[in-house]
């Protein structure tokens, strides 16, 4: 009999009840809260006069709107009313219901993703809803992870269930050892140009190989966090002892007794030797070099030594369209180099790169370095108050701003321009988030994404260059 | 929410593959807590020339004569036709809601991403996927011919041309029960109500960390 894949293991052990029509009602362990897409959940459950479930699985924090500069003003600092209003409303509605959460004003706060795992709130095994589509970032954990949309936190609200179908089964393995500069930003930007933003589809992907079980958590987490720019709702990675040393000692982990539990439990989580898997993709992960997306689709990706492809040479007529329309918006002509891309702005932080592995991997890139003098902008925003803290403690805050950067405070920021940091129109920004489409990062604005490290490189040289190059 | 049975409608072609959901109502529009009024900013970057803020009045800004909906043929639309892989991106439910809200009823393309499918069901809109030669096909139609009309039957499961040509399309049948009768999933789900507790009572003897409460 052919094994199970770690998906299916985490499927079954969530499995309320199978129905005839093939959906099943999985029960979620821990369901994660923000702004943006909760306060019409709970209006709805406020409407129908239902009742959470189990209030004690809910966990909230306010990320998407917060600004990133004055927040000892707490709520009162953010400037613009409606945002304003959104955040309050979560705090009413946890208030009300009891939920617990990160406020602005707590050192814990931060952007969901980022919180989490932070917190030992996200552990191996758990299925993990929130409606934000990189909420397959925990899959990093061994965890089934998935984005939903405001009635399906509703939904879990009031019934701990999603209603489900069970995905396809897809393994994506890098094989080898990352060269030195190479990142997990790098692995999973090259993974979505091998396989497409649709290539994913349907599928939860497991990734796995050499290449993945070297990566730290952080790096499995930036691997994960992407699945979705692949289509695929799910990303996951087996549980190891790189699993297991992060998760100890959390705030929210087992401790005793039960922790032994835990851990003979978690170290199951793993695809078996004879699993079988609806779909298989193989990467050298030596082969892989820093990567730079030119384009408004995360595959639309190059090597940093690379060239921006040429619509000429493209055979399929929608795709050629597709590049043709990107060029233009992104303002770069066929065969330029991707060294020769000029930058304005550098973000580096989201929920991909906001951790403080990418801070340090920044950090150690911008050191006794200057930012570039033709850049209008290059701010690094931890992902946490608490990541904050630590890279304060570890002096990352002064090589920052000694080089020139600012240094913000946490929330999703430029990710995606709903607080005040934005891009113009027509600037180009070197990026750590995780979407470059049209508009995201500010009206009209060009967004190039890249590792932290990556990121940094471009700050002290204004166009982008192979960081490997400045490490020595 | 509003049941779908059948749907009779002005095919709106939208040629351009991977829609995303920031395309569809972007992040400004984010900030209101309703679910309604999203309609006068959906595809706001295509379909206005300005910059779009929340709050403003939009029939007064300047529209992009080049963009499908901005064309007298296509303003009753309530069918839109679209390309591979519409709704990618960002889980946002705002997306269905400014679709909705605009007046669209159903959706047709070869495939959509899979969030934005699983939420139009929640709003009474109806994601149909039709092979890529025959979403093609409907392409030439709705392009030349001015009023283009589609009939759409979820009971039956068919799209019917107005030569009376009929293409059949999946859908799985929970969903399509919920949407034929307007039925809310919650109130669904919690029919089950002492299956899910007979699943917490076993889980909590097994693993029991997964109950330890955050509210300390
Ligand atoms: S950092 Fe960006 S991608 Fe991540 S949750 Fe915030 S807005 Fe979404």
């Amino acid at each position: 009999m052919a094994g199970k894949t770690l998906y299916d293991k985490l499927w079954d052990d969530h499995l309320v009840k199978q129905r005839d029509d093939g959906s099943a009602l999985i029960y979620i362990d821990r369901q994660l809260l923000h702004e943006v897409t909760s306060p019409q959940a709970f209006e709805g459950l406020r409407l129908a006069g239902r009742k959470p479930w189990r209030i004690d699985a809910n966990l909230a924090t306010p990320d998407h709107n917060v600004p990133t500069t004055d927040r000892d003003k707490g709520i009162d600092g953010i400037v613009d009313p409606v945002s304003r209003t959104q955040v309050e409303t979560l705090d009413k509605n946890c208030d009300e219901f009891g939920i617990l959460e990160f406020k602005i004003k707590d050192q814990r706060q931060g952007i969901v993703h980022v919180i989490g795992p932070e917190q030992g709130a996200t552990l191996p095994g758990m299925s993990i809803v929130c409606g934000d589509s990189h909420t397959s970032t925990h899959g990093a954990f061994g965890c089934l992870a998935h984005g939903i949309g405001t009635s399906e936190v509703e939904h879990v609200l009031a019934t701990q269930c999603l209603v489900q179908k069970k995905m396809k089964n897809m393994l994506v393995k890098v094989n080898g050892k990352l060269g030195r500069g190479v990142t997990g930003k790098d692995v999973v930007l090259a993974i979505i140009g091998k396989i497409g933003t649709a290539g994913g589809t349907g599928y939860a992907i497991e990734f796995g190989g050499e290449a993945i079980r070297g990566l730290s958590m952080e790096g499995r987490m930036t691997i994960c966090n992407m699945a979705i720019e692949a289509g695929a709702r799910v990303g996951m990675v087996a549980v190891d002892d790189t699993t297991i040393e992060y998760v100890k000692g959390r705030p929210f982990s087992p401790i005793g007794e039960q922790w032994d539990t835990a851990v003979a439990y978690w170290r199951t989580l793993h695809s078996d030797d004879n699993a079988v898997f609806d779909k298989v993709v193989e990467l050298d992960g030596a082969a892989i070099k820093p990567q730079v997306s030119w384009g408004t689709s995360p595959e639309m990706v190059a090597d940093v030594d690379g060239q921006v492809p040429d619509p000429a040479k493209e055979e399929d007529p929608i795709r050629r369209e597709g590049i043709v329309r990107a060029l233009k918006y992104m303002g770069l002509q066929p065969n330029q180099a991707i060294t020769d891309i000029q930058l304005d702005r550098v973000f580096i932080g989201s929920c991909t790169n906001s951790r403080i592995e990418d801070l340090r991997e920044a950090a150690a890139v911008v050191k006794g370095r200057k930012v570039a003098a033709s850049l209008k902008q290059a701010m690094v925003v931890p992902g946490s108050g608490l990541v904050k803290a630590q890279a304060e403690q570890e002096g990352l805050d002064k090589i920052f701003i000694e080089a020139g950067l600012e240094w913000r405070d946490p929330g999703c920021s430029m990710c995606l321009a709903m607080n005040a940091d934005k891009l113009g129109q027509g600037e180009h920004c070197a990026s750590t988030s995780n979407r470059n489409f049209e508009g995201r990062q500010g009206f009209g604005g060009r967004t190039h994404l890249v590792s932290p490290a990556m990121a940094a490189a471009a700050a002290v040289t204004g166009h982008f260059v192979d960081v490997r190059e400045l490490l020595n | 929410m509003r049941a779908f049975t059948q749907h009779q409608g002005i095919v709106a072609p939208m040629d351009r593959s991977n829609v995303d959901t920031d395309m569809i109502i972007p992040k400004q529009f984010l900030k209101s807590i309703k679910r309604t009024g999203f309609g006068p900013n959906l595809f706001d970057e295509l379909r206005y020339l300005d910059e779009g803020k929340p709050d403003q009045d939009s029939s007064q800004r300047p529209l992009n004569p080049d963009f499908v909906l901005n064309q007298a043929r296509y303003k009753d639309a309530s069918v839109l036709l679209a390309r591979a892989n519409f709704g990618c991106g960002s889980s946002r439910e705002h997306a269905p809601w400014a679709l909705e809200d605009y007046g669209f009823r159903v959706i047709i393309a070869p495939s959509f991403a899979d969030i934005f499918y699983n939420n139009c069901f929640k709003n009474g809109l109806l994601p149909i996927v039709l092979e890529e030669e025959q979403v093609d096909r409907l392409f030439r139609e709705a392009e030349a011919t001015e009023g283009y009309q589609l009939t759409v039957d979820l009971e039956a499961q068919t799209v019917t041309t107005p030569s009376g040509e009929s293409f059949s399309f999946e859908v799985d049948n929970f969903r399509r029960h919920c949407l034929l009768n307007g039925l809310d999933d919650i109130g669904v789900t919690l029919e089950d109500a002492e299956q899910i507790r007979a699943y917490e009572d076993a889980r909590r003897k097994t693993a029991p960390w997964l109950f330890n409460s955050v509210n300390q």
